[in-house]
């Protein structure tokens, strides 16, 4: 821990306003590259702190219908890796932190250490990769240590307290809680297994944890920000982007930032 | 030194490994652990063996095809794997793996099927030792192998059409991770093939060693000697792996893969996938896979059904990489030449799979000469893929009509 990274320093500052960060997710090129970077302006306008961009891909394993619908048509819109990385920019030039959000064979067929030297040349602060676990990451590490980008690995409620320490040891900027046993997608309820494993990742590490899968509206939101350090949604805004366009997506933002708000 | 493959991570060399999501680590911790304790325990194993003799019909002999020889140009001896319960050489890892199901207490089950073999023996099993099973299928599949969704829906099991991706096998993989990742507490995945995380392929090579293991005392007491090559086709590579690990330390006998060659390996519609693919990640290991330069998965492309999958098991990437096994294509037209040709000469339908191997085999015994003894895996029967085989032949004149109101 020698420099803060753009995360850091988001987390210290909702820390000190009492809040919780508001992360908000939406696929790179859905409903294509343009309509995915204004919807991405318009949600950080209205609040979203920390912007997780998709890179859509073939075989969304994590991923539940909505998500997948969506990576299929920016995939068959033709969506490359480079035009993320410049969906990724334009993100980043909000002055948003803005991850990249991707399943692990894209990111090993650009090069790991090509990715990362992009990712950071693009202004990304780092990776979000729900199928890659600290275990097979090597080259992963040493290219984020390169390039100064944060580390996001998940935990879930069926890791054990050894995965969780050693998920914890290998992240930066945050740590990614799946709240539920199960893929993507918004859930009437908000999950009563996630408070437990929040406590559970906060016994190991002092690294903030973010809460996601299935989070859908302010009601929830604030629910989950009453235990945890960041809220994230995902399903609910490609939904609302889908049915309601930029001002939908702007709408949900929004609530779900007074939702934040303890 | 003998080959010791996989390290106790999972790796191949550089291949295999885990990549899943977090939340099925745990698990899959689990079932590592389960499947090391069960496999040493005799009372296990006598009774999987009971279950394999008594119910599935293993061992499965060996047969010296005289007249296919004859037309090929060496000595051809097939591993009768078309003759186990269920039809192919599938049951075994199924057996072994809803057994440990049973063991752990799991009472749910659920696999992925490209041909409907692995759902066919996998609702087969759960029938036998009363387990509840659901079957993941691609709606395109379900369309071309109607038969065995029939089959799979007789025997109690559930099949879910998988309507997103491609629709094929690699999209039913895709669903059936979904369901367990939401069921794992209940749920056991029977994993059809020698591929995705760790411990499944090492797992299922334990079970399908069987083939080769019986296969090489087979092959010595029939001839006196080793074969000079063993053959199998390779979609996931379970039978293939089946077949070569009693003889991977074996140095003098020649390990070769056939994978689909689909159209041609050059025309980009194939399911070659360590010819013409390469290295990545795609259902949990490090392995060879068809993508484009993106590191997005590309639809394979093959008459049968069975190979149809764009990614390999990692063991076979690594005994490919090494040197120790050699993996070649046979296209459709290869293939269902060789089909003809053994239903001709010896009376024998083999699965398309299958006739792949045989393709392989034909050239094969170019190569090597009249003297040499080539073993071939005859990894399943034709009965499914009449239909296929029919309409390839021509040997259908009106369309057949399956269920009401639908044409094939
Ligand atoms: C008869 C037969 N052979 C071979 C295969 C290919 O699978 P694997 O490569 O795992 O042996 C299948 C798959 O359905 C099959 O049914």
């Amino acid at each position: 821990m020698t420099r803060m990274s753009a995360i850091d320093e988001l987390f210290e500052k909702t820390r000190a306003e009492n809040r919780a960060v508001l992360v908000g997710y939406l696929p790179a090129g859905f409903p294509d590259v343009k309509t995915s970077i204004a919807a991405i302006e318009a949600m950080v306008s209205a609040g979203v702190d920390l912007v997780e961009v998709g890179l859509p891909y073939s075989d969304p394993v994590m991923d539940g219908p909505v998500i997948q619908a969506a990576a299929d048509q920016a995939l068959s819109n033709g969506i490359r890796t480079t035009d993320v990385l410049e969906v990724a920019r334009a993100s980043a030039a909000t002055g948003a932190p803005t991850v990249v959000m991707t399943y692990w064979n894209p990111v090993e067929r650009f090069g790991v250490e090509r990715f990362a030297a992009e990712l950071a040349a693009a202004g990304g602060a780092g990776l979000i990769t729900p199928d890659l676990v600290p275990d097979e990451a090597a080259e992963w590490i040493a290219a984020s240590e390169q390039h100064g980008l944060d580390r996001v690995f998940l935990v879930a409620p069926s890791s054990t307290d050894a995965r969780l320490a050693l998920t914890a040891d290998a992240s930066s900027g945050f740590i990614y809680a799946a709240a539920v046993m199960g893929v993507t997608g918004a859930r009437e309820q908000t999950s009563s297994l996630a408070p437990t494993l929040v406590e559970r990742v906060r016994a190991v590490t002092s690294t903030p944890v973010g809460v996601g899968l299935g989070v859908s509206n302010g009601e929830q939101a604030h629910e989950v920000a009453t235990f945890a350090d960041a809220v994230i949604v995902g399903s609910a805004l490609v939904k609302a982007l889908h049915t309601g366009g930029i001002d939908g997506v702007a709408t949900l933002a929004a609530e779900l930032r007074a939702g934040v708000e303890r | 030194m003998p080959y010791e493959q996989p390290d106790a991570t999972g790796h191949f060399g550089r291949f295999g490994g885990r990549f899943m999501p977090e939340a099925l680590i745990a698990p899959l911790d689990e079932l590592d652990r389960a499947w090391t304790e069960a496999k040493a325990d005799p009372v296990f194993t006598a009774e999987l063996d009971r279950m394999l003799r008594e119910y599935a019909n293993v061992p499965s002999p060996l047969y010296e095809a005289t007249r296919f020889s004859e037309a090929v140009g060496a000595r051809i001896l097939l591993k009768r794997e078309d003759l186990n319960h269920t039809g192919a050489h599938k049951i075994r890892n199924v057996l072994g793996q809803a057994l440990l199901a049973k063991r752990i207490g799991k009472p749910r089950a659920i696999a992925e099927t490209g041909a409907g073999q692995h759902g066919v023996a996998s609702a087969t099993a759960c029938a036998y030792l009363d387990l509840e099973c659901t079957v993941y299928m691609g709606e395109v599949d379900t369309e071309r192998q109607a038969l065995n969704v029939a089959r799979m829906r007789m025997l109690g099991a559930e099949v879910v059409p998988v309507t997103t991706g491609s629709r094929t096998l690699k999209d039913a993989i895709n669903e059936a991770l979904r369901d367990w990742v939401a069921s794992v507490d209940h749920t056991s995945y029977l994993f059809g093939t020698a591929a995705g995380p760790h411990p499944f392929p090492s797992m299922v090579r334990d079970l399908t060693r069987g083939i080769g293991d019986e296969a090489r005392a087979q092959v010595l007491e029939l001839t006196g000697s080793l074969p000079d090559a063993a053959v199998a086709c390779v979609g996931g590579g379970s039978n293939a792996i089946g077949l070569f690990t009693a003889f991977v330390d074996d140095a003098d006998v020649q390990l070769l893969g056939v994978e689909a060659g689909g159209d041609g390996f050059d025309t980009g519609r194939h399911a070659a996938t360590i010819t013409a693919g390469d290295v990545g990640v795609l259902h949990g290991a490090r392995s060879y896979l068809l993508q484009d330069q993106d590191g997005q998965t590309i639809e394979s492309h093959s008459i049968s059904a069975g190979l149809d999958y764009p990614g390999v098991g990692p063991e076979h990437a690594h005994l490919a990489a090494t040197g120790r096994a050699r993996y070649v294509p046979a296209t459709d037209a290869d293939a269902m030449a060789a089909f003809d040709l053994l239903c001709k000469t010896e009376g024998i339908i083999p699965a398309i799979e299958s006739a792949h191997a045989l393709a392989g085999a034909q050239a094969l015994a170019k190569e090597l000469g009249p003297d040499a003894t080539i073993l071939v895996n005859l990894s399943g029967r034709g009965d499914k893929d009449v239909h296929t085989a029919a309409e390839w032949f021509g040997l259908i004149d009106g369309p057949v009509v399956l269920d009401e109101g639908v044409e094939e």
